[in-house]
């Protein structure tokens, strides 16, 4: 029965070629852009996690406060407050995972005949820890190059390309402002944070490097902020709280007074990018829906034309035996398969559309089964949901008007 | 003799504009099993829809139907469907076959509607189809034959699912003399067979090939007998 219905179903299909494929081209069309809107709101919400994921999980990002000098206020970190003993003694909080303070600045660096000019961070081995940052060749800086403030350099794989070409840098020397760094290894890249900077541009020396030798007049004993990753994501409020606590102790901060420091959470920050990226996301999808809609109403129109024009074969099948649900089932079942077919061809237009926005666009796409997926049961939702009411005009006919209709 | 159709004041009206028309005025008929009879009457006399409510195509206003022992004002439309499918087979004037199928496919039609399996529809429109002298055009299609053909090829479909009753509305109003005999001879060999058959026509020639005439006229039904007293 369901074979035979098939195979009517084609014959019907196959009789007005041009309008099938028309009314499924609408099909084709909604398909196609739902998936390929998805794969571009899917990419940007991926290149966004990515982003998020390279900064480095339940991050804090601890400043120095603001001064005022003369009625004229600073803005934060202005003022040198935070040491590295301050990190010491936050690493030693219970929801602290790893702490790393920071002193950065710009400095010219040479190799060779090359030269560039790019940011500096002294910090301490933890940093690569908080940032979820990797060693891609040799070997980081240790505790004792911190103790010692050796001079030693960790370099970004930007810098490695403007400084070194296709050179292996591990155990050269590079100069960084006129004094020789040995450079103990290399960075795994990273590519573009969130604002668009890139994250490879970067070296990094021992913090005590940084504030005796590098940057010495500028912080004397001080950091320009920490880094502190909380043990957990629910640990983040606490850890928080903790912090402040602990820095206005260690600071002699009164009661009622500002803190001399202030703490951002950077995932919080994240995660508002994140949500914006799948607000737009969804956006495109909905966007997309629409014309899956429009699609859907062209095969109810047409389904609406057919039923009158095949009014006369409704009535002789009635005549022969057709139940209501016979017929009912042979025009919804010629809906259903324009619109998965149309979604079928839709899906291939989509993927294949995602990947030409890839090549020519350079936008990250991501095509995910469960959108495919998706894609094909709403679009047999809609070719049952505008199949169903032409399909119940022409099962409720009557079987003498549909007999006499001319 | 077991009845196969029995109608009792069969009255019913059609709703215009200008009112209600009736168009049946209380008709009581019997019809036993193995008749052979022929409906005429001029246009407008209500035999045309007297024979869709003897198919079950249409449904009295009052009275009482019963085909095959069945009260059809019982059956709802599905029900309604099964008996068609399973007692009667339908001959139209206009054939009314499918276009786009195969005669094979519009002689399995039926069968289609009761489960039959495909192996078994295919041999058994196939039957019908050497039964009907047409088998060589199994795979044909409908606008490649001629319309005497076409017309076995209908008369082939109302009986491939075995009926106890065809219904013919002027299956030879299309056809030419010679071939309108063909097909008359082909209904009373089906009749022979034991198969009750209705059949209406306005041509003396046709229902001579009957063995009884009913005759309508203005909704009543005027003569109810034999055929070649109504010529004498």
């Amino acid at each position: 029965m369901t074979g035979q219905m098939l195979v009517e179903a084609w014959r019907a299909m196959e009789a007005n070629r041009l309008r099938t494929f028309l009314t499924m081209l609408g099909m084709v069309i909604g398909v196609g852009a739902v998936v390929l809107m998805l794969a571009i709101g899917q990419g940007a919400q991926y290149s966004v996690e990515q982003s998020i994921a390279s900064m480095g999980s339940n991050l804090f990002i601890i400043l120095s406060g603001s001064s005022t000098s003369g009625g004229l206020r600073m803005g934060s970190g202005a003022t040198p407050t935070l040491t590295v003993a301050d990190a010491q003694a936050i690493s030693e909080l219970p929801e602290i995972s790893a702490v790393a303070p920071a002193v950065p600045g710009i400095a010219q660096v040479v190799y060779g005949s090359n030269n560039w000019s790019t940011s500096v961070y002294g910090t301490t081995p933890a940093f690569l820890a908080v940032r979820n940052w990797t060693i891609a060749r040799g070997v980081p800086f240790t505790d004792s190059d911190v103790r010692s403030a050796t001079r030693v350099a960790i370099l970004g794989q930007t810098v490695v390309e403007n400084l070194f070409g296709n050179d292996d840098p591990v155990n050269k020397t590079i100069r960084i402002n006129q004094s020789p760094y040995l450079v103990v290894g290399v960075l795994g890249a990273k590519g573009q944070s969130l604002d668009g900077r890139d994250q490879d541009d970067t070296i990094l020396i021992p913090v005590t490097t940084a504030q005796r030798k590098l940057f010495g007049t500028q912080f004397q004993g001080s950091v320009r902020f920490i880094m502190a990753q909380a043990s957990s994501a629910a640990a983040m409020p606490l850890a928080e709280k903790q912090m402040t606590a602990l820095l206005r102790q260690r600071h002699h901060i009164q009661a009622g007074r500002d803190d001399d420091f202030s703490i951002r959470n950077l995932t919080a920050l994240a995660n508002t990018a994140a949500q914006a990226t799948q607000a737009m996301s969804m956006m495109l999808g909905a966007i997309a829906s629409i014309s899956l809609l429009v699609g859907g109403i062209g095969i109810m129109n047409i389904m609406l034309v057919s039923v009158t024009e095949r009014t006369r074969e409704i009535g002789i099948r009635m005549a022969i035996g057709a139940r209501r649900r016979d017929i009912l089932m042979q025009f919804l079942l010629e809906a259903v398969i324009i619109s998965i077919a149309g979604c079928t061809i839709g899906v291939f237009f989509g993927v294949g559309g995602a990947y030409a926005v890839n090549r020519f666009a350079q936008l990250t796409v991501v095509v995910t089964g469960v959108s495919i997926l998706m894609a094909f049961m709403v679009a047999a939702g809609v070719g049952v949901f505008f199949g169903f009411y032409p399909a119940r005009k022409a099962a409720r006919l009557k079987p003498i008007d549909a007999l006499r209709y001319q | 003799m077991d009845q196969v159709i029995r109608a009792e004041g069969l009255f019913k009206e059609y709703e215009t504009d200008a009112g209600p028309v009736p168009v049946l005025k209380g008709i009581d008929l019997e019809i036993g099993q193995g008749e052979f009879v022929a409906v005429m009457g001029p246009s407008g006399s209500g035999k045309s829809t007297f024979m869709n409510i003897l198919g079950c195509l249409d449904m009295p206003t009052t009275g009482r139907y019963v085909l095959n022992g069945r009260d059809v004002a019982k059956l709802n439309p599905d029900l309604l469907a099964k008996l068609r499918n399973e007692v009667i087979g339908f001959v139209f004037q206009g054939f009314n076959l499918l276009p786009r199928a195969s005669l094979e496919d519009n002689v399995a039609l039926p069968l289609v509607y009761c489960n039959v399996r495909k192996s078994e529809r295919i041999s058994r429109a196939n039957d019908m189809l050497r039964k009907v002298g047409l088998e060589k055009f199994a795979k044909s299609f409908p606008n490649q034959i001629s319309g005497g053909q076409q017309q076995r090829v209908a008369i082939a479909r109302a009986l491939v699912n075995r009926p106890k009753l065809i219904l013919a509305d002027e299956p030879t109003g299309n056809l030419d003399t010679r071939t309108s005999n063909e097909i008359m001879h082909l209904f009373r060999a089906l009749n022979e067979e034991g198969i009750t058959i209705v059949l209406v026509t306005h041509e003396p020639d046709i229902a001579a090939y009957a063995k009884r005439l009913v005759k309508f006229m203005d909704g009543n039904l005027i003569y109810d007998g034999e055929v070649s007293e109504a010529h004498a």
